[in-house]
């Protein structure tokens, strides 16, 4: 990847994860652990990998996101309103009554929301319908879907896995947010799912894994995945709350707002940060 | 006296979906492995690159109906009852119905007359469970020509579709000249006495009750409910103020179903007895559908019975 297209990309996941602490911070609830953990993987998606066109987000042609892992909706939408498909400033409107932003990813209501999720483990279900119907209807648009560690305890995953490969939904890449903590602690403590590459092969995917914070390494992924003739899992080894040094790999910052001390520690942080890029 | 046609409901799915398929594909049809006993099987055959079987896994695949959904496709999934209601509740609910998407459910083997299969597989709460997600529609038709125009008007609806098809061949009633429309009661026998309003297969058994009470020299008004959700407001009061008494009859639990959802109505505006007929609070279990409906009380004499309680409650 072309070094300036590389900062290019790491200034943009910096303002999406300035987007993520604003939201959260002004809705005083939320999710930024894992919102911050795929600030990369989102960036990639939406600024260089994926078929999309802010202006027209209802295209039957585009390809497809499905936030499986529907909690990490300010990361969702700090990344739609950084490609442009709202205001930046609604950001601010996170978790109100009457903003279109709602807890979990609303998709009558915000543009760019493909799917409405929130429940874990009915995204990549509804990611795989989509798929489906690409491939059904000769439609010929590619899904992605990133999934939570944690969300793979639910069942309904691995239905939805083992039907993608017998239905060979090549047109279909899954990320596994693998940031290793979920609610109750450490998901090696809670019921831990891997190991997630493994299952994912057991289950007749490809499977790669990459350093999910790193943009050529899911660069290179998703340029492997298109060579192979399966849906592909990503395994990102990410770091929750990545960016923000006192929520790095912290259980208590999955679902916790910054009060207004915090916030600005984090956001003197994460405007370093992106200075540094200048 | 002649014959009469029996047909399962569920057939007339099976065969509208097959007529359907010939007419448009822009749909698909999915299945959890009982595509034999749905009846969607009939579609497979007809039309195998168009359904998918996703295996016995209901959650799954109703999600998979609403990623279909979402890229702005039709597609109909058909499971019994007790799992496309039940198990998969939760996924109707927050995949499918939360962003209002145009999946059809069509749900076979519903009620106490799915039979020897006994209660784990007996659904009388799908109707209490469906009615209760916001912008669902839910049709229960009662026989086979209601059946066949419940389908084509689900691929018509804006938004998601639960319909109920029962398993046992029940009694044709209805021919080619009845109309059928989404959110509309049909009053089938005029009367002032007393209203049953009946849903499934208890019309028919309606029907006989009308007779017994004619008999007795009782006039009931007979309507048949066949749209759970949303229900006709309108057919029920003025069915209140013009007989002052109604009995509600459903192959379902008392508790939720059609019911509920005429009371609801009748409280907030004609309060005058409401008489429930269903299923009590209380398991099924194995045994023949008929002697079942016999035993459960979903006869036409156990209609008469409640009708002549609600006449005594008025007032």
């Amino acid at each position: 990847m072309e070094a300036t297209f590389k900062t290019q990309l790491a200034k943009i996941a910096c303002k999406v994860r300035i987007g993520i602490i604003e939201g959260v911070h002004a809705a005083k609830a939320g999710h930024p652990g894992g919102s911050l953990s795929i600030a990369e993987i989102l960036t990639y998606l939406y600024f260089k990998e994926m078929n999309i066109d802010p202006n027209a987000p209802k295209d039957p042609k585009r390809d497809r996101f499905v936030l499986s892992k529907g909690h990490a909706a300010p990361a969702l939408y700090a990344t739609l309103a950084e490609r442009g498909y709202f205001s930046p400033d609604e950001l601010l409107t996170l978790r109100q009554i009457g903003s279109r932003l709602q807890g979990h990813p609303d998709m009558k209501n915000i543009p760019g929301v493909d799917m409405s999720t929130g429940s874990l483990g009915q995204g990549i279900s509804t990611a795989v319908g989509m798929a489906l119907s690409s491939k059904h209807f000769g439609d010929n648009y590619n899904v992605y879907t990133i999934l939570g560690d944690g969300e793979l305890e639910e069942g309904q995953v691995w239905e939805a896995a083992m039907f993608a490969a017998h239905k060979n939904l090549s047109n279909l890449t899954a990320f596994v947010d693998l940031n290793n903590l979920q609610i109750d602690g450490t998901i090696d403590e809670v019921n831990s799912a891997k190991p997630v590459d493994k299952k994912f092969e057991a289950f007749g995917w490809h499977v790669i894994i990459i350093d999910g914070h790193d943009f050529d390494a899911i660069e290179a992924a998703l340029a492997e995945a298109k060579t192979v003739d399966k849906p592909v899992a990503i395994v990102a080894n990410t770091t929750k709350g990545k960016g923000v040094s006192f929520m790095e790999n912290s259980v208590s910052w999955h679902g916790t707002a910054p009060n207004d001390e915090q916030y600005e520690v984090a956001m003197s942080e994460l405007k370093a940060a992106l200075a540094a890029f200048n | 006296m002649a014959d009469i046609k029996t047909v399962a409901t569920r057939a007339a799915f099976g065969e509208t979906l097959v007529e359907l398929g010939a007419e448009r594909d822009d749909f698909i049809v999915m299945d959890a492995d009982l595509a034999a006993a749905t009846q969607t099987g009939k579609f497979k055959k007809a039309y195998p690159e168009r359904f998918y079987n996703c295996g016995i896994a209901e959650q799954n695949m109703v999600s998979i109906a609403a990623g279909i959904a979402a890229t702005g496709k039709k597609v109909v999934v058909s499971s019994f009852a007790m799992f496309a209601a039940g198990r998969a509740f939760e996924q109707v609910r927050n995949s499918v119905g939360y962003p209002h998407l145009n999946v059809i459910i069509g749900a076979t083997h519903a009620g106490i007359s799915v039979g020897e299969d006994g209660a784990t597989h007996q659904c009388n709460e799908d109707i209490a469970l469906m009615r209760t997600i916001p912008g669902m529609t839910v049709i229960n038709p009662a026989d086979e020509t209601e059946a066949r125009l419940a389908v084509r008007a689900a691929f018509e609806c804006d938004g998601p579709v639960y319909m109920r098809f029962g398993r046992l061949p029940v009694p044709v009633v209805f021919d080619e000249s009845y109309k059928f429309e989404i959110g509309k009661g049909v009053e089938l026998r005029e009367g002032n006495d007393v209203t049953i309003i009946a849903t499934g297969l208890m019309v028919k058994e309606a029907l006989e009750a009308y007779d017994l009470l004619k008999a007795e020299g009782i006039n009931a008004r007979i309507i048949n409910m066949a749209t759970i959700k949303p229900i006709d407001r309108d057919i029920i009061i003025k069915a209140a103020k013009e007989t002052g008494a109604i009995v509600t009859a459903e192959e379902h639990s008392v508790i939720g179903g059609l019911g509920s959802a005429v009371s609801e109505v009748i409280c907030e505006t004609v309060p005058v007895p409401v008489v429930k007929l269903g299923v009590n609070d209380q398991f099924g279990h194995s045994g023949p559908a008929v002697k079942l409906l016999d035993e459960f009380g979903l006869r036409a004499v156990n209609i008469v019975e409640k009708a002549k309680t609600a006449i005594a409650l008025k007032k």
